[in-house]
């Protein structure tokens, strides 16, 4: 019986556990099948601040509309709409 | 085959308004002359570039809809490689959803034309009671 006792951990203070909210793909949740290079200010949600693109563990979005992502991104900087690199975007 | 297609080019900031309507109609003219079908035009104006392109930091752009043969898509875009006064051109080719999208646009794009913006009304509102 003293073994047990030993062995429970006994907190002050209610431990807090971490709810993460699961992550989800906005695109299929949405029902958007098309990403527009011409829209930099929606596309600048894919991007951290020196203008690179997100990796989807971090935006959640699944790998088909990762790929269309990455694609209307690049065509968007090779119109100038969006920088290739750059500092404080946003 | 005909296929859909969308254009957009950077015109240098140097140009004035004669001469930007003088080349879209150069390029527009072209596309029906080669048979496509102009389906829709959009003049952006005079915009800021996200970084300098032949030392310019701002262009015009313009944005054509258009049907065509894929054959001649590699001709527009020799005329435009061979045109000095274009900076930067991007066409693509529209799949079914983004032919719906493009669909979707114009139509938002025309109801503001249609109806511009009804101000919304300020109703004399006293929350404070007095």
């Amino acid at each position: 019986m003293a073994a047990v006792e030993n062995n429970e951990i006994r907190y002050l203070n209610p431990p807090t556990v971490e709810v993460r909210k699961k992550k989800y793909c906005r695109f299929k949740k949405a029902g958007i099948k098309y990403i527009d290079y011409k829209d930099a200010e929606f596309l600048k949600k894919f991007l951290n601040e020196q203008g690179k693109i997100l990796p989807r563990r971090i935006t959640g979005t699944s790998l088909k509309f990762q790929r269309k992502v990455a694609q209307a991104v690049k065509r968007a900087r090779s119109l100038a709409l969006l920088p290739y690199v750059t500092d404080l975007l946003k | 085959m005909i296929k859909q297609y969308e254009t957009v080019f950077i015109a240098t900031p140097v140009l004035s308004d004669a001469q930007m309507k003088e080349a879209v109609a150069k390029y527009t003219k072209l596309i029906t002359d080669a048979g496509g079908e102009i389906v829709y035009e959009e003049d952006w104006g005079l915009k800021q570039l996200a970084y300098p392109i032949q030392h310019k930091t701002s262009g015009f752009y313009y944005l054509i809809e258009f049907k065509a043969s894929p054959e001649f898509v590699a001709s527009l875009e020799i005329q435009y490689k061979r045109d000095e006064r274009i900076l930067r051109f991007l066409t693509v080719a529209l799949d079914k959803d983004a032919v719906a999208y493009a669909q979707k646009r114009r139509d938002n794009k025309n109801k503001k034309a249609a109806e511009p913006q009804p101000k919304a009304e300020v109703e004399p509102e006293n929350p404070q009671e007095d």
